[in-house]
C-alpha cells in the first residue's frame, strides 16, 4: 500500500498557522505513507496536475488531501485521483483548514493538531475500500402537487420539454389563490387576465394530466421512482360527458355561502367555483345538496330533488359515483401545496367576527373584483353600503412572537397598497389609511408603487400598529398611534381591513412526512440549501415551489416553478441516475433480524428479506438496503447491536482504526 | 397628544394653501428624518422637523402654527439641501411663519420670536437699515424684559458697534418700496406691528410669571 498525502497552503489560510512543510515532513515518515508534499492551492489546476503526476511516478494507490472542508473539494479530488487511474473512493481529506488553522491562533499547537488530524485520514484512507457508483433507472414523469399558479407554471415549463407531467389539485379547479384575485401588484394586471391563458395553455397540452378533487394519499419509493397514491373525490358530475353548459346550477335550488367568495356571496349545491375554471365541470357539494341530505336522513325512501340529473342532457351527473384510487409512478415530485391566510381571530382587539365590517385582505379582493359578489364595488358586509373610509391595519399575525408568526409575509405592504389604489379607483371619494410597522417593498418598481400609492393617491400612512377596534353609531373607530409625529391616532372608519400574514397549510406536516422532506419550526418546507439549492429539498427528486417554501408573490412563484421545473427536467433528461455508493451495506451472517435499523431509518430505504441460511439450515429474516433511497446518513449503524450494517466508506472499522492512530 | 383623522382633517384647506404658498407637496415626505439630523436648531425645538412636516400630513394645522420649531428654524437650508424627496423644509418653515402671521397664532408665552421678527422687519422698513438702539429698546419694551442686556450697552457704544441714532440708507425709498409690494402681495399687514391685544396678553402672562416667582 502507498499513501501519498497532499498539504495545501491555502494561500496563507492553512500555512498562516499551521507549519505545512513540517506536517509534510511529520506525515512522510508514517507507516504506509509513501510520498508526501505541499502546494499552494492544491485545489488549482497545477495542484491537481501535481497529484496526478505523482500517482504516477510514485505508483501511488490511495491519497490524502489536507486542505479545506471535504463539502468542498471531495468531489474535485476524487475527480482527480479517477482521471490518475486508481479508484476515486481510495480518496480522503483531512480538513485542516475550518477545522484547524481557522480557530487557532498557536502555529506550533495548531501544528500538531494538524499532523494529527492527518494522521487518522492517513489510518481512514488505509481501510477504504474501491467502490463502484451505482445507477438507478428513471421513471420519466412528473407529479405536481397543487395547482396554483406555481404549480401551472411548473406544468407549463415541463410539458413544454415534452414531458409527461400529473397536476394534484384540491379543490374543484386549477388556478389556486391567483384565481381569486381583482388586480396584480405593481403593473396592475388583472389577475384573472394573466392566469386563464396560462390554466388553459395546461388544460389543452397533450403531456399534462390535471387531477382535480385529488389529494395525495400515499407515496412510497425513491428519486427517479416515486409511487404515488392519489384520491380523487367523488365529484358526482362525470368530466367527461360534461359540457360546461351550466344548466345544472342555473337550476339548482339550494343556496349557500360560496367560500371561494370568502362567504360574501351565494353559490349553488352544485357550482363551478369561477366563470373560468378548468376544467369547467361543475362539482356537488354533497353535504348542501338535497339529493343526497335526503338519501342519508330517510336510507333512501324519502322523495329527493334530482333536478340537475333531470336537466342534464349529457347524463353527466352520477349520484352514485365514488372516490377512486388511482397509483401511478413519478420520477420527481415537484411540491407546490401554497400557503393559507393567518387565522386573525386571535387578535380580540381587532374584534374580526364580532364586526362584520371588519375584513381580511382576500375579501377585499373578491369586492375589488368585477365578476365578485359584489360586482366591483367596495362595500360594508354589514349594510352594503359604499365604503368611504377604510382604514387598512398590516402585519396582522406576520412580525408578531407573541400571537403569529415571527417572519415577515413579504407580500402585504405590497397588496395593501394594491388595495388603496383599488379602493380609489372604485370610489373616488374614498380615503384609504395605513396602519403600518415597516413598508417592505423590495421588489422592481415595487417601492415606486407604494409611493405612487402615497402621492398620487392620498393614501395616509400612518406608522403604528392599531390597539383598538370598536363600534360606535353605525362606524367602526380604529384607535392606533403615529409614531412619526408621536399622536395617539382615532379614525370613525366604514370598512376594516386586516392584511394577514401567510401561513404554512396545516396538512404540510403530513404531507412532509409522506414525501420525507423536513419543514421548520413555522412549517414551511425547507429547502436543501438557502442560498444554493433553493428549489431542491435534501430528499433527491422532490422540488419545491411557491409560497410552501415561503411567503413569495407572484413573480417569485413563477420564479421558482420555472427553477424547479428545470431541476426535474435535468433529472428527467440522464439515462440512469448515478448514485453515491457511500451507503449502509449489511453483512447477512451478522445480521439477526431484530429491526431495529428499520425503525431507525428516516427514509424507509430498510426492508426485510428472508434468506436460507445454510449454516442454521433455516430460514430467517435479515435487513436489506434499498440502494435508491438510502442516503447514507449513518442512523442504522447506531443502533444496530450486531454491528452487521455498515456505511460504505464510513465503516465501523475505519472509525476504530481512525481512534487507534489518535 | 391626540388626533382624531378624518377626511375633514385630512382634506382640509391648510394642505392646499401650503402647496399653493410655497409649492412643495408635503405628501411626498416618507418620514426618513434627515431634515432634522442635520438641523442646527433641533435641540432647541418642541417637534422636530419632519415632525412638523409629518403633522401638516395628518391636517395638524394649530398644532403646527404654534410651535417653537417654526420660529426656532434659522432657515440655513441644511434641511432642503439634503432633503432625498426634494423637500424644500427651509421654504414650508418660512411659509407656516407667514401663514402664522395672518392666522394670528403664534406662541406668545413660549417664544419671542415672531415678536423679535416683527421688530426687526419694521425696524429695516423705517431706517432701511438695522437700527440696533431702536430694536433692543423696542423688542424689551414689547417683550416686558426692560433691562434686558443693559449692562452689555455702554461697551458696546464705547467700540462702536451700537450707535445712538440711527444710520440712513441711501435708498431707503427703494426698500420701504419693497416691503409695499411684498406686503401687498402677502397681505401680511406689516404695518400693523403691534396687536395690543398680542403685547397686553404677553406682557401680564410675564408679570404674572415673576409675581409667582417672588411668592
Amino acid at each position: 500500500m502507498k499513501i501519498g498525502v497532499f498539504i495545501c497552503h491555502c494561500g496563507t489560510n492553512i500555512s498562516a498557522t499551521v507549519d505545512v512543510e513540517k506536517v509534510a515532513q511529520v506525515t512522510s515518515k508514517l507507516a504506509k505513507v509513501h510520498f508526501s508534499t505541499t502546494y499552494l492551492y492544491m485545489c488549482s489546476n497545477p495542484g491537481q496536475e501535481l497529484i496526478k503526476k505523482a500517482i504516477k511516478e510514485k505508483g501511488l494507490d490511495r491519497i490524502v488531501v489536507c486542505s479545506c472542508s471535504p463539502s468542498l473539494h471531495e468531489k474535485t479530488f476524487r475527480k482527480c485521483a479517477e482521471e490518475a487511474g486508481i479508484n476515486p473512493y481510495l480518496v480522503e481529506i483531512a480538513n485542516i483548514r475550518e477545522h484547524c488553522s481557522w480557530v487557532h491562533r498557536d502555529k506550533k499547537e495548531a501544528t500538531l493538531k494538524a499532523i494529527d488530524i492527518v494522521r487518522l485520514a492517513v489510518a481512514k484512507v488505509s481501510r477504504d475500500k474501491p467502490l463502484v457508483k451505482t445507477y438507478v433507472p428513471i421513471e420519466k414523469r412528473v407529479l405536481i402537487i397543487g395547482g396554483g399558479i406555481s404549480g401551472i407554471q411548473s406544468a407549463i415549463d415541463i410539458a413544454f420539454a415534452k414531458y409527461p407531467v400529473t397536476i394534484v389539485e384540491r379543490e374543484s379547479s386549477i388556478g389556486g389563490r391567483m384565481a381569486r384575485f381583482d388586480k396584480t401588484f405593481p403593473t396592475l394586471d388583472c389577475a384573472a387576465c394573466i392566469l386563464t391563458p396560462k390554466m388553459v395553455t395546461v388544460s389543452q397540452s397533450q403531456y399534462v394530466t390535471i387531477y382535480t378533487c385529488s389529494e395525495i394519499e400515499e407515496v412510497s419509493g425513491h428519486v427517479g421512482d416515486f409511487k404515488v397514491k392519489i384520491r380523487k373525490r367523488a365529484r358526482s358530475v362525470d368530466i367527461n360527458k360534461c359540457t360546461g353548459c351550466g344548466a345544472c346550477y342555473a337550476k339548482c335550488p339550494v343556496k349557500v355561502s360560496a367560500k371561494f367568495d370568502m362567504n360574501l356571496g351565494l353559490r349553488k349545491a352544485i357550482y363551478v367555483p369561477f366563470p373560468q375554471a378548468v376544467p369547467n365541470v361543475p362539482v356537488i357539494d354533497r353535504q348542501n345538496c338535497l339529493w343526497f341530505s335526503a338519501k342519508n336522513a330517510s336510507g333512501g325512501t324519502k322523495k329527493a330533488c334530482g333536478l340537475c340529473k333531470k336537466i342534464c342532457n349529457f347524463g353527466a351527473i352520477d349520484y352514485d359515483m365514488q372516490d377512486e384510487i388511482i397509483e401511478e409512478k413519478f420520477g420527481a415530485i415537484i411540491v407546490a401545496t401554497g400557503f393559507t391566510q393567518f387565522d386573525h381571530s386571535v387578535y380580540g382587539e381587532y374584534g374580526y367576527g364580532k364586526y362584520k365590517d371588519v375584513v381580511t385582505g382576500l375579501h377585499f379582493e373578491r369586492m375589488a373584483s368585477s365578476s365578485g359578489p359584489t360586482g366591483g364595488k367596495i362595500i360594508r358586509p354589514s349594510d352594503g353600503k359604499e365604503a368611504r373610509d377604510v382604514v387598512f391595519i398590516q402585519c396582522v399575525g406576520s412580525r408578531d412572537e407573541q400571537k403569529g408568526v415571527p417572519y415577515c409575509s413579504r407580500i402585504c405592504c405590497m397588496y395593501t397598497a394594491k388595495h388603496a389604489l383599488l379602493l380609489k379607483e372604485h370610489n373616488k371619494d374614498a380615503q384609504a389609511y395605513v396602519f403600518y410597522i415597516d413598508i417592505r417593498a423590495a421588489g422592481k418598481n415595487y417601492e415606486e408603487f407604494v409611493k405612487k400609492v402615497q402621492d398620487e393617491y392620498g393614501a395616509i400612512y400612518l406608522r403604528g400598529r392599531v390597539s383598538r377596534i370598536f363600534e360606535k353609531g353605525g362606524k367602526i373607530i380604529v384607535r392606533g398611534a403615529d409614531t412619526l409625529s408621536g399622536a395617539q391616532i382615532e379614525i370613525k372608519a366604514d370598512l376594516v381591513v386586516l392584511a394577514t400574514g401567510l401561513i404554512a397549510r396545516p396538512e404540510t406536516v403530513k404531507l412532509a412526512q409522506m414525501l420525507h422532506i423536513p419543514y421548520d419550526q413555522n412549517r414551511l418546507f425547507t429547502e436543501a440549501h438557502p442560498k444554493l439549492a433553493p428549489v431542491e429539498t435534501v430528499t433527491s427528486g422532490i422540488f419545491l415551489t411557491g409560497a410552501c417554501q415561503s411567503p413569495k408573490d407572484i413573480p417569485d412563484s413563477v420564479a421558482t416553478a420555472s427553477a424547479a421545473s428545470v431541476k426535474a427536467l435535468g433529472l428527467l433528461l440522464q439515462d440512469k441516475l448515478e448514485k453515491e455508493p457511500l451507503i449502509a451495506k449489511v453483512d447477512r451472517n451478522l445480521c439477526s433480524g431484530c429491526r431495529a435499523c428499520v425503525v431507525a431509518c428516516p427514509f424507509n430505504a430498510i426492508d426485510m428479506k428472508e434468506i436460507e441460511d445454510r449454516a442454521l439450515k433455516c430460514k430467517r429474516d435479515v435487513a436489506e438496503v434499498v440502494e435508491g433511497v438510502c442516503t447514507g446518513c449513518g442512523n442504522c449503524t447506531v443502533v444496530c447491536r450486531m454491528s452487521a450494517i455498515d456505511i460504505e466508506g464510513f465503516s465501523n472499522r475505519q472509525i476504530m482504526e481512525e481512534i487507534e492512530a489518535l | 397628544m391626540k388626533w382624531f383623522i378624518s377626511q375633514e382633517t385630512i382634506k382640509a384647506p391648510f394642505q392646499k394653501i401650503l402647496e399653493k404658498g410655497c409649492g412643495e407637496k408635503v405628501a411626498r415626505c416618507y418620514q426618513c428624518g434627515k431634515c432634522s439630523a442635520g438641523c442646527p436648531m433641533a435641540f432647541q425645538m418642541d417637534y422636530l422637523p419632519n415632525q412638523i412636516i409629518r403633522m401638516i400630513q395628518l391636517g395638524m394645522e394649530k398644532e403646527v402654527l404654534s410651535s417653537k420649531t417654526i420660529w426656532l428654524c434659522a432657515s440655513c437650508f441644511t434641511c432642503t439641501a439634503r432633503c432625498p424627496r426634494e423637500i424644500n423644509v427651509a421654504e414650508i418653515m418660512d411659509f407656516l411663519r407667514r401663514h402664522a402671521y395672518r392666522t394670528r397664532i403664534i406662541p406668545s408665552g413660549d417664544t419671542e420670536i415672531p415678536l423679535f421678527n416683527k421688530i426687526f422687519l419694521r425696524n429695516i422698513e423705517l431706517f432701511g437699515r438695522l437700527y440696533e438702539v431702536g430694536l433692543i429698546g423696542m423688542f424689551n419694551l414689547l417683550s416686558g424684559e426692560f433691562f434686558k442686556d443693559f449692562t452689555v450697552a455702554p461697551k458696546m457704544f464705547l467700540k462702536q458697534k451700537i450707535g445712538i441714532f440711527p444710520w440712513r440708507n441711501k435708498n431707503a425709498k427703494a426698500l420701504k418700496d419693497i416691503f409695499r409690494r411684498s406686503g401687498g402681495l402677502e397681505k401680511a399687514q406689516r404695518g400693523r406691528l403691534l396687536y395690543p391685544k398680542l403685547i397686553f396678553l404677553n406682557l401680564s402672562k410675564k408679570f404674572i410669571g415673576k409675581i409667582e416667582k417672588l411668592k
